[in-house]
């Protein structure tokens, strides 16, 4: 079994190396033997070899004898503490959009060198110089996507159109909502017709109402329990992405996806290389490797999202070729994240709080206040046993 | 016994010593700085100051420790003591009974509890067959120290059985030959015997429950938050680590207050000694 394997990941291999054309030389490629890479990525965002799909880390590893030290986050804000706080080193990262944006005003990037990346030529121009980083200098877009409205076809009379259907008092106690609040705040814009990025107050006021109003009517805040709660069909309308939706299908048939008309999020991961790093070479010649066709599409099969990468989307072959709901042919107005200034991001978390501690009806205003009435009575009748206890005691000390 | 200033005494503590100041005190520190200053090192009280907007959040949480602290001892007690007094291979089966769901992580029990609860759960679907009309559970502050008390519970249950096991018999028996019925019996040497049980069972259950933050999200629905949420929100927005650090720190120094007046509470210096 063994011996047939590692035949088959000759064949396989030598497949691969007679296809690309090496910016690198092979001597460059050759001292590169042996080296370390760091790779910092989100979870479940590669192909692994689940499922006798193409465990890509390993063919790399195979391919150019460069150790991949594989490391996973699960959002944008965890991975940048993580390489704020330093004591961790990495070579390619890949976050999202605003957070590159960030990441590349703070000089925590470096600039890439695209002759070591001819594969580059494969991303659709559309994913190129995106505002997150105009000149195309830094980062090679990994996966996009798109938010939409997933509904359950059973749980909900008409196919929505519209993000207000998440504020329909039809569907009370049905309904999800992102549990962060940049999306949130998101889709309040969208309804309100505002810019996601406005640096306006009063744009970020008016989007904290819509979320207030929303409140009376929604299930939940989540995160990653919403894949639970949509496939059992526990609630009947959530925003999510778009991949995500394909994998939720798979388990529930009933689920229906639509990109509401006022518009939609719309993301790009991509690759970068940390200012730095100890591997340059070695980091762009694992970018170049993750962009050629067969294992872009081993990606793009596994993660389901959409792929930037021509050789993907025009190849008969991949199973979401021509897919509706990954590349829409209408097209859907979009707005892209980008990074918002500090007082716009303390101001949004500080809404974000009003927002998780408003309570809707009137019996509920007082709940906090309850619980402080509550709490004091706890008190009260703590210190009366102590002092109760403390009398006794004395009583008895002068018996 | 010889004085603590021996070599020898200094050589074993040592390790212990160098442990507890960098990952005790060296943190510590760590917050108590970042509640102090700004994005820029500056010294400041605005974040300190800040965190009134996070009132109804802490009463809340404080609340809910209460709630769940109660609850565990009223139910731990009791199993503690019938552990305590039956045979030797009872006594063990009723130990892994406890320590079982430990072995799993309490991230993934908790994760089952809310599909469990949900409303189309498998308790609801089980009520629907029996044909009795479903209940809400899941999203209420009662799933949320539901969880609570599930997750606690063995904290609460394990000191007071280990005190109860202790304690010894011939003080029973006394008791019962100066004429306690059964009822004085506990009143006056059980429960005051195994009072540092208690006290150090409150501290495993309070603590934990009152900085929580996964179990409200999930089984809270992530309508209301309680304080371990918003240090994890404030900790993962980029600018906003100070006010996080903050609140942390008032969240120690509320706790701190909390085990003083419990230490006050059960009010001899000798039982003191479990925190």
């Amino acid at each position: 079994m063994k011996k047939f394997l590692s035949l088959l990941l000759c064949v396989i291999s030598v497949v691969f190396c007679a296809m690309p054309a090496f910016a690198l030389s092979d001597n460059e490629i050759e001292a590169l033997r042996g080296t370390k890479l760091y790779v910092y990525n989100w979870g479940e965002y590669i192909s692994d070899g689940e499922d006798g799909s193409l465990d890509v880390n390993a063919e790399f590893e195979k391919r150019y004898g460069i150790e991949v030290v594989y490391n996973t986050f699960d959002n944008n804000e965890s991975m940048y503490a993580k390489l704020k706080s330093g004591g961790v080193s990495y070579d390619v990262v890949i976050p999202s959009d605003y957070m590159v944006e960030r990441m590349l005003n703070e000089g925590m990037l470096e600039k890439l060198d695209y002759s070591n990346i001819p594969n580059f030529k494969y991303i659709d121009e559309k994913y190129r110089n995106l505002d997150y980083d105009p000149d195309n200098e830094y980062t090679v877009p990994y996966n996009v996507g798109m938010v939409g409205l997933i509904y359950n076809k059973k749980l909900v009379s008409a196919p929505p159109t519209s993000w207000t259907a998440l504020w329909d008092e039809q569907y009370k106690g049905q309904i999800l909502m992102f549990n962060n609040p940049r999306d949130a705040f998101a889709i309040a814009q969208s309804v309100l017709g505002l810019d996601y990025n406005s640096e306006y107050p009063g744009d970020w006021r008016a989007a904290a109402e819509e979320l207030k109003k929303q409140k009376t009517v929604i299930q939940s805040y989540v995160n990653d329990e919403v894949f639970n709660k949509m496939e059992t069909g526990e609630a009947a309308l959530a925003p999510y992405y778009a991949g995500d939706y394909l994998s939720m299908l798979d388990i529930n048939p009933d689920l229906g996806f639509v990109y509401p008309e006022e518009g939609v999020n719309f993301f790009v991961d991509a690759m970068c290389v940390l200012k730095g790093c100890e591997n340059k070479a070695a980091a762009e010649l694992y970018i170049n490797f993750m962009l050629e066709s067969e294992v872009a599409l081993a990606n793009a099969e596994y993660i389901c999202y959409a792929s930037p990468n021509t050789q993907v989307i025009n190849n008969p072959e991949y199973t979401f070729y021509g897919n509706e709901i990954l590349y829409p042919e209408t097209s859907v107005p979009t707005q892209i994240f980008i990074n918002l200034s500090d007082e716009t991001l303390s101001m949004m978390n500080t809404l974000w709080d009003e927002i998780k501690n408003y309570q809707p009806n009137q019996k509920l205003t007082i709940e906090s206040n309850k619980y402080a009435i509550y709490l004091g009575i706890f008190f009260i009748i703590c210190i009366a046993v102590m002092v109760h206890k403390i009398l006794v005691r004395k009583y008895r000390e002068n018996y | 016994m010889n004085k603590s200033t021996s070599l020898k005494t200094k050589l074993l503590n040592s390790p212990y010593i160098v442990w507890s100041a960098l990952f005790v005190i060296a943190p510590l520190i760590f917050v108590v700085y970042y509640s102090f200053t700004d994005i820029d090192g500056n010294f400041t009280f605005e974040n300190v100051l800040s965190l009134t907007a996070y009132t109804d959040t802490i009463i809340r949480s404080v609340w809910f420790g209460v709630v769940s602290t109660i609850i565990c001892l009223v139910i731990a007690y009791p199993i503690a003591y019938i552990m305590a007094h039956s045979k030797a291979a009872s006594q063990r089966t009723m130990m892994i009974m406890v320590m079982l769901p430990m072995w799993m992580n309490f991230l993934i029990r908790t994760y089952c509890w809310m599909v469990l609860l949900q409303d189309t759960g498998i308790i609801n679907t089980f009520l629907g067959k029996l044909g009795i009309s479903p209940v809400h559970m899941i999203n209420t502050p009662g799933a949320v120290i539901l969880g609570m008390v599930y997750d606690f519970l063995p904290f609460m249950i394990l000191p007071i059985y280990s005190v109860m096991t202790k304690l010894d018999p011939s003080i029973v028996e006394a008791a019962q030959d100066l004429g306690c019925n059964r009822f004085a019996v506990l009143r006056k040497c059980v429960i005051p015997l195994s009072m540092p049980g208690v006290i150090s069972g409150i501290t495993m259950v309070f603590v934990p429950s009152v900085s929580t933050f996964y179990i409200s999200q999930k089984l809270g629905g992530g309508s209301f938050e309680l304080i371990g949420d918003v240090i994890e929100r404030l900790y993962l927005t980029p600018n906003q680590n100070n006010v996080g650090a903050a609140l942390s720190m008032f969240l120690m120094i509320l706790i701190l207050i909390c085990m003083a007046i419990m230490n006050k509470f059960s009010n001899s210096s000798e039982e003191g000694m479990v925190i």
